[in-house]
């Protein structure tokens, strides 16, 4: 007779079973069905729906637009988590409530409100104008939504690793006579690239979704600056459903691969960090 | 290289933690700072660190002024009493960090490095465990990494703050005796903080007891031990009995017999509290000679490991005397609970009762 394994945490089947049918009804089914859809096209209709200049250029400026923003809250998310966790001044708690509003603003107020600031009339848009540069209605524009829509999920990451690091290592670093520098790149930044890259991953993911911030600061002109969910969009509107769904799915595989290849990379940094036992 | 502390005063907040103390680590020696939780030898080490900033007062190495100095230039090693090391290194490179992070100019080559790193691996008997990375280490192996890793940089003195706190009684106990003889190697002028003062008495040259951010004593081992300074310093040092008592003449009289203090133990006449230690008293069945003796009733025996725990009662008394017999004396005089002996001490300290109203 088999001996049955006896686990401290019971019910791993259910939870297993749960989760899967969970993901499967929220996730899996409703994307299947962007497959299904799509597979209506012939090869020729799909390549010409997915492979037009047009659109072509709306991934180019989703995906680049998306890196950039994600990198910009990298690292400017990394230093408010700084900020935040090492420093005591009054207002700190405002600030702390304040990185979390772009999640709760309907994404639409905060496309509106930006484009108001910088259109060449707005507040910032009026100071830039005279130089030449203008943001709103080009890909500029578009950075600045998804860099404002990605924000929380750096500080909101990397802030309890910071929070959670020993002192101790610091002092120890710097009675080895590591100066301030060296025991940031060497000590404190190994700690916590893994949640700083979470916070990266996480903030480009969304940043490829965004739709609502960014449709009335970037203008949509064919080319320059339509983004891909648009695209999208002006399919479904013109009942190009399968159309619609094939650019879909051209999207999803690549979010799929680049997570992928970031989650390639955070497992590749931890094995190298070997921490067994 | 020796250490001056001056006048060195701390608060943090309303708390006091270091008031007015002042101390000189001799050069070479191995210094203890003893005493319970909160009364400041963690912020003194630190200060001596230069973690730690005092708010008036100074700290010399070998004569020279370190106060303003950044413990980055204090040429310091410093030892957690949770090790510190960096987790995502290997034992190599923790121990290698402090010899890595130097400005081009003083910094070793990397073959050189490698083979300071191997020594002072097999100074700590660890060298097959460079390739790991701290989390396999266990506790102990991690205090020695992290000690390697201070000595890597040739500090000229090194703390180490509570260094076997975190380990178990078997472990620490070994790590301490080969803190010792590493001592006995390097010379180096160390200071370690414990609340243990057995692992004081074991390991220290010198033991400086604190209390309350103010240093007690300093001695040897021996000096504070057998002759405490104060009723603190004899409390902490060991279990103790303490009596009500009253001074007369160079005489005092603890629970009705009067007790002739010694030469070196004089004291004003006046209230006082009388010390005495649990192996510092004799049991007899049949009170013999004119030496003064209580009479007691035995409450409980426990006769486990090399001495013999006896708990006593005084006649007539609520205190409960602590006494302390070998096995060989316990079996000679077959006591039972509930009996009543005599008891003698042979050792009585005596202070002055600061406390009691006159």
């Amino acid at each position: 007779m088999a001996k049955k394994h006896n686990n401290v945490l019971p019910g791993f089947n259910l939870s297993l079973g749960f989760t899967i049918f969970y993901l499967s009804l929220i996730v899996l089914i409703p994307l299947s069905a962007a497959f299904i859809k799509t597979s209506t096209l012939s090869l020729h209709e799909f390549w010409v729906a997915v492979a037009s200049p047009r659109v072509v250029a709306s991934y180019k400026l989703t995906f680049g637009a998306s890196l950039i923003g994600a990198s910009i809250n990298a690292i400017f998310g990394l230093l408010t988590a700084w900020v935040l966790t090492r420093y005591t001044f009054t207002g700190k708690r405002i600030i702390d409530a304040l990185v979390d509003l772009p999640f709760a603003l309907p994404t639409a107020v905060a496309g509106i409100a930006l484009t108001a600031i910088y259109a060449p009339n707005g507040w910032i848009g009026s100071l830039l104008a005279p130089h030449g540069i203008k943001v709103a209605f080009t890909p500029i524009g578009v950075v600045i939504a998804l860099t404002f829509i990605g924000l929380p999920f750096v500080v909101r990451t990397v802030q309890p690793i910071l929070e959670d690091l020993e002192a101790e290592t610091e002092e120890a670093a710097a009675s080895l006579g590591a100066n301030r520098w060296q025991t940031f790149t060497k000590i404190i930044f190994p700690a916590i690239a893994p949640a700083l890259l979470t916070g990266f991953s996480l903030a480009f993911a969304r940043a490829i979704g965004e739709y609502g911030s960014v449709i009335f600061i970037a203008g949509n002109m064919p080319m320059v600056s339509e983004i891909t969910p648009l695209i999208i969009i002006t399919k479904l509107e013109q009942y190009d459903y399968a159309g619609a769904t094939a650019v879909a799915v051209v999207m999803l595989l690549i979010s799929f691969v680049l997570l992928l290849a970031i989650n390639g990379l955070q497992w590749w940094n931890s094995s190298r960090n070997t921490r067994a036992i | 290289m020796s250490i001056e502390i001056r006048n060195v005063k701390k608060n943090f907040g309303d708390f006091s933690a270091l008031n007015d103390v002042s101390l000189d680590v001799p050069s070479g020696e191995l210094v203890a700072l003893l005493g319970p939780s909160g009364c400041g030898k963690t912020t003194l080490l630190r200060i001596i660190a230069g973690l730690e900033a005092p708010d008036a007062g100074s700290i010399h190495f070998h004569g020279k002024d370190t106060t303003e100095r950044d413990v980055r230039e204090r040429q310091v090693g410093f030892v957690f009493q949770h090790y510190a090391l960096f987790r995502h290194m290997t034992v190599f490179e923790n121990v290698a960090f402090g010899l890595r992070v130097r400005p081009k100019e003083t910094r070793p080559s990397d073959a050189e490095i490698k083979r300071r790193v191997h020594e002072l691996l097999e100074l700590v008997q660890l060298d097959w465990l460079a390739d790991r990375y701290p989390p396999q280490l266990s506790g102990g192996q991690r205090q020695r990494i992290a000690l390697a890793r201070a000595l890597a940089v040739e500090p000229k003195v090194l703390l180490l703050d509570e260094p076997f706190g975190a380990l178990d009684a078997k472990v620490r106990k070994e790590l301490r005796r080969w803190l010792r003889r590493l001592h006995d190697e390097l010379h180096i002028t160390s200071v370690f903080v414990t609340h243990d003062q057995e692992e004081a008495l074991e390991v220290a040259d010198r033991i400086v007891v604190m209390n309350k951010g103010k240093v007690e004593q300093i001695g040897t081992p021996q000096e504070v031990y057998d002759n405490p300074a104060t009723p603190y310093v004899y409390n902490f040092l060991g279990n103790v009995n303490q009596f009500k008592s009253n001074v007369q003449k160079g005489e005092a009289s603890i629970g009705g017999s009067n007790i002739k203090l010694e030469k070196e133990n004089q004291q004003a006449d006046g209230a006082a509290l009388a010390y005495i230690r649990p192996h510092d008293i004799d049991v007899q069945r049949i009170k013999s000679g004119s030496a003064p003796a209580f009479e007691v009733k035995v409450n409980y025996i426990h006769a486990i490991g090399p001495l013999v725990r006896l708990e006593l009662q005084q006649l007539g008394q609520d205190a409960i005397i602590e006494a302390e017999l070998t096995q060989e004396r316990f079996r000679e005089l077959g006591l039972n609970t509930g009996e009543q002996v005599f008891i003698y001490p042979r050792n009585v300290r005596v202070f002055a009762d600061n406390t009691a109203s006159a």
